[in-house]
């Protein structure tokens, strides 16, 4: 029995004094299975690209080479475009809708029974923390694909007496953000619409939408109607170029946007693009401050900041600034930047070696431009691509950090005194995608959501999404909604 | 001169407390509890939840039997497991604070006592400072108060304060715990409000609930609680401690608190003069689990004591 000394001792063990660090919790890899060397998908079949050539995709976590793809050239993207046509001319325009919609839904199905490999496949190559791939992407995915199923066999009273028709071949080209979530916003609004697809994900992140090829082969879906090609600006070009596609869909950066709606003026193909931007985050001084400053960081730090529509600018009102700096401070030394496998990982890899460059680029402007620089004290690992939560304090709207979308964890933060004030900056950018406003007053928010020239605006949230809800930008961040029921207006014809 | 130290406190201005938005808290608790503890972390974190718990017995049929046996129990936990601390209070009624004391001599373990007519809190300002006085008298080293609710939903925010204050006063040396009964508040936005209340009146801890009303502390109401903590510590530097009370049964939920504290009040509060636990029946679960870390396979419920 202990003494009455040692129980002391027991009772002021100090263990606050010592710190109580997570274990690393890595989820285990055993589970999936990854090919050495991927095929071009086209025609129901795995077949080699033309020119025989091969890239290699990495784990940006770890810069260790996870499988080979295959680069596809003209000739292949023509196959697919063939595949894709006669599959639409022979099978899926002959279909009975309710039929499209049971091969939709079967595809929902595959999805939710492999979830766990996907999230993980996704994290691999991807660099973004199993956390997110897990609760957020692949669920998310798969409940796209769950949602416009129910659609296929009822666009006549989705749009009645309006006689909705299928486009024909649709080509889709997805970047490196959220591979299989883009393959699931571009694939299941155009099968529910009764077009073909020919699909390019970005050259970092092919295995995901690779391994749905293999799903949708599982999956019975007639062939040629779903062709994966793989490849880099190259293999895009050729699908945007060809003569037989009827539309396309691109997410990606604005000027490869602008590059694609040169390409195919005068060519009657219908268009939607999904492209940069650079949000504003209006807290003001009524806001809920604790909740907000959870909203600012999964605004800007989802994804590594990867994310189209992320919360970028930061505008506080004066009253509150000097308390939301110092709460946000506080809360970017609670995160946890690192191996994106881990169930405590926070922030993941930045994607690739390149968009690093690009990220640490703006980082130098910004410190030039004269912003007051300030980053989170955590460790990041040694080998990999990574970025500390970033800051740049006293911004203003002259600052090319304000104005450029980095596409990285930095926030730039910026004060205001009134309503017309903030709307005005808000406003002042080329892009136009999202915004956020924090308050606890209805009355502002609805004033605000008039004024703000941005597609999705969020209120007391931020980066939440929904099949049902469509998703979309002004300005140069693009034209033409993704999700719910305008969703599947730009597969259409009236 | 107790006329004196009273005006030296005054009610927070509520023209600066935040608004809460109770979807916003709920998503950030449940972001708490996906955080992944194994391993030696796990046995850190439940070593440390033991340390925290305020053994707890408030029943009308409480006993001087019980009492002792509770008390024996807080000193000695599972004896045949080496390296586990022990709790760090035993929380009863004012009339045996003078038997546990007694009971629990030089083993560190604090005496904590209920007072001010709890727990409805029903009563005049003169028998809930004479309750405290008699509670301190007997040794008490710790008050658990309780807020008077109703003047609280009437708006009578100075006299909640003023009756704080003055139990404060009562106490002495005593360090007090002020209940909240959030279960009663309705909304996430009262709590915070009377957090502050209590806080600016000179509370030692804030505490959630008596366990005597359903729901008792829920994590959304402890991290309304910890940010006003917090709010005041940035604005004052002055720590003031909390404590979660009732419906705390498993290790699981206790670790969950603990990983919400450590990222929002941080390793300075991680100890348990700044952080309790007010539970029975947690101390066992978390004893049976730290007897898994270390066997690997969990053992009956048998091998355990319940007093």
């Amino acid at each position: 029995m202990a003494t009455t000394a040692e129980k002391k001792k027991q009772n002021s063990l100090g263990l606050g004094d010592s710190k109580w660090a997570y274990a690393p919790s890595p989820e285990s890899t055993s589970h999936i299975n990854l090919k050495k060397q991927y095929e071009l998908f086209i025609d129901g079949k795995f077949v080699k690209p033309s020119s025989g050539k091969y890239f290699d995709t990495i784990n940006p976590a770890t810069e260790e080479k996870l499988s080979s793809i295959a680069d596809a050239d003209e000739k292949d993207v023509d196959k697919a475009v063939k595949a894709a046509r006669k599959a639409y001319d022979k099978t899926w325009s002959k279909l009975p809708a309710k039929e499209r919609g049971k091969y939709i839904y079967r595809i929902a199905r595959l999805l939710q029974e492999r979830a766990r490999e996907f999230s993980v496949i996704e994290t691999l190559d991807g660099g973004k923390p199993i956390r997110e791939s897990r609760d957020i992407d692949i669920p998310l995915a798969a409940n796209h694909f769950f949602y416009y199923a129910g659609w296929a066999d009822k666009l006549e009273y989705a749009f009645p007496n309006r006689k909705p028709q299928s486009l024909g071949v649709a080509g889709q080209i997805i970047p490196w953000n959220f591979p299989l979530l883009m393959a699931a916003w571009k694939i299941a609004p155009a099968l529910a619409t009764g077009n073909t697809v020919v699909l390019k994900p970005a050259e970092t992140t092919s295995l995901t939408a690779l391994k749905l090829a293999e799903l949708i082969a599982d999956s019975g879906l007639p062939d040629g109607v779903v062709n994966i090609v793989t490849g880099a600006g190259r293999t895009g070009a050729a699908i945007v170029n060809h003569p037989d596609i009827d539309k396309i869909a691109f997410t990606g950066s604005t000027d490869v946007g602008k590059l694609i709606q040169k390409a195919i003026a005068g060519t009657g193909k219908k268009a939607t693009l999904e492209l940069g931007g650079k949000a504003a985050n209006i807290i003001f001084e009524d806001a809920p401050i604790d909740q907000a400053v959870e909203g600012i960081v999964n605004g800007i730090f989802f994804n590594q900041g990867h994310v189209c529509c992320a919360g970028s600018r930061l505008f506080v009102q004066e009253g509150v600034a000097d308390i939301v700096i110092r709460k946000l401070k506080d809360r970017l030394e609670t995160l946890i930047v690192g191996d994106p496998l881990d169930k405590n990982t926070d922030i993941g890899a930045i994607n690739s070696k390149q968009q690093l460059a690009t990220i640490n680029k703006y980082i130098e402007i910004g410190k030039k431009e004269g912003a007051d620089f300030y980053q989170s004290k955590c460790s990041i690992p040694s080998k990999g691509y990574f970025c500390r939560p970033t800051l740049f304090l006293n911004a203003s709207q002259s600052h090319r950090v304000v104005q450029e979308e980095i596409f990285g964890p930095v926030l730039t933060v910026q004060t205001f005194r009134t309503v017309e004030e903030v709307i005005e900056k808000a406003n002042n950018i080329p892009y136009g995608l999202s915004a956020g406003v924090w308050t606890d007053k209805g009355s502002k928010i609805f004033n605000l959501t008039n004024k703000l020239r941005a597609g999705v605006v969020w209120a007391n949230t931020y980066n939440k999404f929904d099949p049902a809800s469509p998703f979309g930008g002004y300005k140069e961040s693009g034209f033409g909604r993704e999700g719910g029921l305008h969703g599947l207006m730009p597969y259409l014809k009236f | 001169m107790r006329k004196q130290s009273i005006t030296n406190l005054s009610l927070p201005d509520f023209s600066k407390t935040t608004t809460i938005d109770q979807v916003g808290v709920e998503e950030r608790v449940a972001r708490f509890q996906t955080r992944s503890i194994k391993k030696e972390s796990k046995v850190q974190g439940l070593k440390l939840a033991l340390n925290m718990i305020d053994l707890t017995t408030l029943e009308g049929k409480d006993t001087e039997g019980k009492v002792k046996q509770l008390c024996y129990k807080a000193a000695h936990l599972h004896d045949i497991m080496h390296g586990i601390p022990t709790v760090a209070a035993v929380c009863v009624y004012p009339t045996f604070v003078k038997l546990a004391k007694k009971q629990l001599e030089g083993t560190g373990i604090k005496v904590a006592s209920v007072a001010t007519a709890f727990p409805s809190g029903q009563s005049t300002r003169k028998v809930k400072i004479s309750d405290t006085h008699f509670a301190v008298d007997n040794g008490a080293d710790e008050v658990d108060m309780v807020i008077s609710r109703g003047e609280f939903l009437e708006g009578n925010y100075s006299y909640v304060f003023d009756e704080i204050a003055a139990v404060k006063e009562a106490c002495g040396a005593a360090r007090l715990k002020v209940i909240l009964e959030t279960g009663e508040l309705s909304t996430l936005d009262n709590v915070r409000r009377a957090s502050e209340i209590a806080i600016y009146a000179g509370a030692d801890f804030i505490k959630t609930s008596t366990g005597k009303i359903s729901p008792a502390a829920t994590q959304p109401v402890t991290l309304v609680m910890l940010e006003t903590i917090r709010d005041y510590y940035y604005k004052t530097g002055k720590m003031v401690g909390m404590k979660p009370a009732g419906g705390i049964s498993t290790a699981k939920i206790a670790l969950q608190y603990l990983v919400m504290l450590r990222e929002t009040l941080g390793d300075k509060w991680l100890t348990n003069e700044w952080y309790r636990f007010g539970a029975s029946s947690l101390a066992n679960d978390i004893l049976m689990q730290l007897q898994k870390e270390q066997d690997g396979v969990y053992q009956s419920g048998d091998y355990f004591s319940k007093d």
